[in-house]
């Protein structure tokens, strides 16, 4: 590797780490403002127009904030674990394409870096995600953090596990565990019209991912490790300033990676109709890529406004007596449907 | 470069290893297990056994130990207290490792040839072909660990269902305290 490309390919990874906290930050104004419709209120509208300036106060707001340490918490972990919850929210990126393979001087444009265990990647990256959680509910010292703490760790192990056999499906169609190739293999369409997006093949691998995804975030209704109405806030109660901005943001990326995650997996990544002149034949494909990314994000927020929040009890059963069973129900179809088609 | 990234590794993989013995608090001693598996998988990485790598941190560092980190939190274990009762492992502890260790390394300094070191991507771990082996060459090994498994499991179930209807009045006493 010569220096240019060592330079070329920091670059490359400047730009994508802040396209993406751009997006976590407005992926915050997004679900306020849609909420707040949602809801018939208005949402943020005083720092500028249609409040678009809000996540830049809010910013400006959490960086100036007082750091407070609580005095009985233990010092190292209390500071490491919203460097590891964001660290590894970030880190998952490293291998998300976001266009068509365009290479520029031997460096692809839309790809940190393709690798060949692509989706294991994320799987493990997202499985060291809980130690910030449960970290950070522990050395707190709080019983509200600890609550926290212990039921994020127990929920996020139950539902790696749907994800996991949920994706193996998709791996099977594929033959692969690159991302770009699961993506490659999504091209075209059934009988002229219909696309070839895994999602059809693999429907039921699809509802399981979402939903596992969604408790994978912690989001609502599956946000029980900071359940506001029983927890306070759940494992970051003793946070405050930038060290709880942290945990935000480490959310909202984990929310922006599983919507990525879901439009590679089953809805053919950048595929879509292409037309017109070279430069929008080369933009259209992460137009659409960002469409339907953004349609991941519009659904969380819709279940966010629509349903209740789940008891602990039934998101465990809900888990290992629904969720696990139908990804390996799909997981077996799926093998025999192959196995029959190849013999 | 690579010898750079391998004594880093390794150094971090020993270091967080010994630090596992001297944290007193079980919650920081697990955390430098993750390290030492983190690590691991590093070097995993670096042979380029990708595969194996991924494997590594999404079951142990992942599950195995989120699992011990929730069984310390659940337990609320403090920290230990060091007793000095053993006066062989304080004066003789330290000369039997390093005996132990350079024996080790003599041994394995003499099996191995001189320029057989393991070099980056020795091994093409390509998933496809780790799967080929497995379920063509190595099948019946693979289901017999994966039967035993299944009886561990099984096992571990039945050693902590609660039963309440099938036990007699004595035992019955036994689990409610």
């Amino acid at each position: 590797m010569s220096p240019l490309m060592v330079l070329f390919a920091l670059a490359k990874i400047v730009v994508i780490l802040l396209v993406l906290l751009t997006v976590v930050a407005y992926a915050v104004w997004f679900e306020r403002k849609l909420l707040a419709h949602m809801q018939c209120r208005w949402g943020p509208t005083r720092v500028g127009p249609h409040g678009l300036l809000q996540p830049l106060a809010d910013a400006i707001k959490l960086l100036t904030k007082e750091d407070l340490t609580p005095s009985e918490v233990f010092p190292l972990v209390y500071l490491l674990a919203p460097f590891l919850s964001l660290v590894t929210a970030l880190l998952a990126f490293a291998v998300i394409p976001f266009g068509p393979e365009t290479r520029v001087g031997g460096m692809d444009l839309f790809q940190i870096a393709d690798l060949d265990i692509g989706v294991l990647f994320i799987l493990s990256v997202s499985s060291m995600g809980v130690y910030g959680i449960a970290l950070a509910g522990w050395s707190s010292n709080s019983k509200y953090s600890l609550l926290g703490g212990l039921r994020s760790s127990a929920q996020m192990i139950s539902y790696e596990l749907a994800i996991g056999l949920s994706i193996i499906g998709v791996l099977l169609l594929t033959g692969s565990l690159s991302l770009r190739a699961i993506v490659e293999n999504q091209a075209g369409a059934y009988w002229g019209f219909l696309p070839r997006w895994n999602i059809i093949p693999q429907f039921a691998g699809f509802v399981c991912f979402l939903v596992a995804a969604i408790a994978e975030t912690n989001r609502l209704p599956f946000d029980l490790p900071e359940a506001e109405t029983e927890l306070v806030a759940g494992y970051h109660t003793e946070y405050s300033s930038m060290k709880f901005g942290m945990f935000f943001m480490a959310e909202y990326a984990n929310m922006v990676t599983a919507s990525c995650l879901a439009t590679l997996l089953f809805f053919g990544g950048w595929h879509g109709p292409v037309f017109g002149p070279a430069i929008l034949q080369a933009l259209l494909p992460l137009l659409w890529f960002s469409l339907k990314v953004l349609f991941f994000l519009f659904l969380y927020v819709w279940i966010r406004a629509t349903l209740p929040r789940f008891r602990y009890d039934q998101l465990m059963a809900f888990g290992w007596k629904f969720l696990v069973p139908l990804a390996l129900g799909n997981l077996v179809v799926t093998s025999l449907v192959l196995a029959i088609r190849w013999s | 470069m690579y010898q750079l990234l391998f004594f880093v590794f390794a150094g971090a993989a020993v270091g967080f290893a010994i630090n596992l013995l001297l944290q007193r608090h079980p919650i920081h001693s697990a955390l430098s297990l993750i390290g030492v598996m983190a690590s691991l998988a590093s070097l995993y990485l670096m042979l380029g056994a990708e595969f194996i790598a991924a494997a590594q941190i999404i079951v142990y560092a992942g599950a195995i130990m989120v699992l011990f980190v929730f069984v310390i939190m659940l337990l609320n274990a403090g920290e230990e207290e060091r007793t000095q009762r053993s006066r062989f492992a304080k004066y003789l502890g330290l000369p039997l490792i390093l005996l132990l260790v350079t024996s080790m390394a003599a041994v394995i300094y003499r099996q191995v040839p001189q320029d057989a070191m393991v070099r980056f991507g020795d091994f093409p771990g390509r998933t496809a072909d780790i799967g080929r082996r497995l379920f063509l060459n190595y099948l019946l090994p693979f289901e017999v660990v994966s039967i035993v498994i299944l009886v561990a499991i099984i096992g571990t179930v039945v050693l902590a269902r609660k039963d309440s209807e099938t036990e007699g009045p004595g035992k019955a006493v036994v689990s409610e305290k």
